[in-house]
């Protein structure tokens, strides 16, 4: 299966309706997909944590919500994850593209991506890193189920590796 | 005049559009003047009420929805007009209560108190951006356009308690109100 196909496939499975992004040159083609499916609601945004509070209130309207960025976005965003998502038990999916991993060309992604686990970790969120497209459709397609379940977002982070 | 009676007037106008409230004591003020189930109280994430209004205003679009936010706030989350503006969901009408200062930590000034936030707006390309004294706030809630609106008010807290509803709760019972 190809890498950006599987993540779309898991999307669709898990029903996901409604995506915010911040673009990654690794999303790109999965951007584009999400464009052109009539059944996603798509908001480019500015900032991730902006987009943190649109798919909060996009999930208030009955909504199911991903936002797809980089895992510097991450750290734009974590207290609108704490103090908005997990506070108010908002489930949401976050698929990051993380940089910073073995592979990496531009240094300035490194510390960043090496801290991105920890920085989950930390904030006691669950997480996974899928290795095969067949590992990230899996993870992907039962990770909204997750996230309700556990009243928390939930992340695929997505390593140079795996594309 | 301050915030508190700002919410009282705008209140006035309000039938049965969803409300996104700025944390602190917008939320808590809006909780004493008029609690209802479309009330959406934010508790945390200073700066993102009009995010939240716009998602749900994406999400909803049959819906009116009304966001009271602060300036303060408003600094904190600029992209957002950005934002807002490029997607104009017809049904969202953003009022700032703008009183020049970081009301809910001691009335600190913010920056607003140096620029005009309508005029930013209308830079941006807000066709409805107002103060709102020179408009009626129903009819830009109805309008086609997202709206944009300032209402300038003194510094000042009422003495409005802390709201006694959980954030679960708040969330329910909003969601179920839809």
């Amino acid at each position: 299966m190809d890498s950006t196909q599987a993540i779309y496939d898991g999307l669709k499975d898990a029903e996901v309706d409604f995506i915010v992004s911040v673009p990654c040159v690794n999303l790109s083609k999965l951007l584009d997909m999400v464009d052109e499916d009539s059944e996603i609601t798509h908001i480019p945004v500015t900032r991730e944590e902006e987009g943190i509070g649109i798919c909060a209130g996009a999930y208030l309207g009955g909504k199911r919500t991903a936002i797809l960025m980089q895992n510097s976005g991450l750290g734009n965003s974590i207290n609108a994850l704490k103090s908005l998502m997990e506070l108010y038990e908002f489930p949401l999916l976050m698929i990051m593209s993380h940089r910073g991993t073995e592979g990496e060309s531009i240094c300035g992604q490194v510390p960043m991506g090496e801290s991105t686990p920890k920085i989950l970790e930390g904030m006691d969120f669950s997480y996974f890193t899928p290795a095969t497209p067949d590992e990230a459709y899996d993870n992907v397609r039962h990770a909204w189920e997750q996230s309700e379940d556990e009243g928390k977002p939930v992340s695929i982070l997505l390593e140079i590796s795996y594309w | 005049m301050a915030r508190y009676e700002a919410i009282q007037k705008i209140m006035e106008s309000i039938d049965d559009e969803l409300i996104v409230c700025n944390i602190g004591f917008p939320s808590r003020e809006l909780y004493e003047i008029c609690d209802r189930s479309e009330n959406f109280y934010m508790i945390g994430s200073m700066g993102l009420a009009s995010s939240i209004g716009l998602g749900l205003a994406v999400a909803k679009p049959r819906k009116d929805v009304v966001v009271i936010d602060g300036d303060g706030s408003l600094l904190m989350n600029m992209g957002s007009l950005v934002t807002v503006f490029a997607n104009n969901p017809s049904n969202l009408t953003w009022i700032v209560i703008d009183n020049g200062a970081y009301g809910s930590t001691g009335n600190q000034d913010t920056y607003a108190q140096k620029i005009n936030l309508v005029d930013v707006a209308k830079g941006i390309g807000f066709k409805n951006s107002f103060n709102f004294d020179d408009i009626d706030l129903k009819d830009v809630i109805r309008s086609d356009d997202a709206g944009f609106i300032v209402y300038e008010t003194e510094p000042g807290n009422s003495s409005a308690p802390i709201i006694d509803l959980d954030p679960i709760t708040i969330k329910e019972r909003f969601m179920s109100s839809i």
